[in-house]
């Protein structure tokens, strides 16, 4: 919808759909996906050049960086400072200064640490990085990332690759109502109506990588997830009828011949 | 000369500038960053900037990731 805009930090996005780079089985799989997802930014991570082995292709040369920014995370980071050198390495390769933060707390849930996540953003805000933190679900912490300048907050809707869904909706609404900045559901989503779920509770993004590239046919994953972000979006702008206990018919009982 | 690059140990036959460095690896300045003793190295002063004996040099590109 032209009238509906996602803006991240001034800049606009045609699409609420943002997708990793990670676990394809090819990437040439890949660059499909991206296409097929309609998405115009993508997530890569920050690692060590193979100095012995370098006839490996680079991921880059499989994103085209007229369609698509970038957005460097800093998975795998399990401290702020380690997430800090990564995000300032990842902002001098020259393609983007923005980046995904993660302070992981906990190797078996990805969990963040939230202490460790504030400290990075705090900094990297001060160096002039558009700061998109991905964090646990709690208002409490969105507001904090908020107000220590991140550009959005990336609230996790189930643990990272685990595929369970929106565990916890009314946190996530929550989130919505309390922030000034956009919301972006980052982790957790397995399927179509996850990512529309999301949407439909208001948010204005979802973020999302092993449910595209580890689904059976990554490319038609990709589509389902386009259209289920627009569906949710859409869902959500008409306002959805509130839930009721009982029913309310739908056809006009005046005029029926059963009628007294 | 010996330095730690990406963590291991790598031989080098004398000190030499990290553009140098860069070459000798082929890798395309234009897709990696450069940490030396733990300071990120800016590419204008890739020219300038000395790898010595026993120094410690991160070189980073993008791969895959969500």
């Amino acid at each position: 919808m032209d009238s509906d805009p996602f803006v991240i930090a001034g800049k606009t996005f045609s699409s609420r759909l943002i997708v990793g780079t990670g676990k394809y089985t090819s990437h040439e799989v890949m660059q499909q996906a991206h296409e097929a997802s309609g998405t115009q930014l993508v997530t890569v991570a920050v690692r060590r050049v193979n100095v012995t082995d370098r006839s490996k292709e680079s991921l880059l040369d499989f994103i085209d960086s007229a369609k698509y920014a970038l957005l460097p995370n800093t998975a795998g980071c399990y401290t702020a400072e380690d997430a800090i050198r990564t995000a300032r390495l990842a902002r001098e390769v020259g393609l983007s200064d923005w980046i995904k933060l993660e302070v992981i707390g906990d190797e078996r849930t990805l969990f963040p640490d939230n202490a460790g996540l504030l400290e990075a953003t705090k900094v990297l805000v001060k160096e002039g990085f558009v700061v998109l933190p991905y964090t646990n679900d709690d208002p409490v912490v969105c507001r904090k990332l908020e107000d220590a300048g991140a550009a959005a907050v990336m609230p996790l809707g189930a643990p990272i690759g685990s595929g369970l869904g929106i565990q916890n909706l009314n946190n996530i609404q929550i989130i919505r109502e309390f922030a000034g900045i956009p919301v972006i559901v980052d982790a957790g989503v397995g399927t179509a109506s996850d990512a529309a779920i999301a949407m439909e509770l208001g948010v204005d993004g979802v973020l999302l990588n092993t449910a595209i590239a580890g689904a059976k046919d990554p490319v038609a994953m990709a589509d389902a997830m386009r259209l289920a972000v627009i569906a949710g979006r859409r869902a959500h702008l008409a306002g959805r009828i509130p839930r009721r206990r009982y029913a309310t018919a739908s056809s006009n009982p005046d005029g029926l011949i059963a009628g007294s | 000369m010996r330095i730690t690059l990406n963590g291991d140990p790598y031989e080098l036959a004398e000190p030499l500038t990290i553009s140098r460095l860069l070459a000798t690896l082929e890798l395309d300045f234009r897709r990696v960053a450069v940490e030396h003793n733990l300071v990120i190295v800016k590419r204008a002063t890739y020219d300038a900037a000395i790898v010595q004996p026993g120094d410690q040099v991160e070189i980073v590109n993008f791969v895959g990731g969500g």
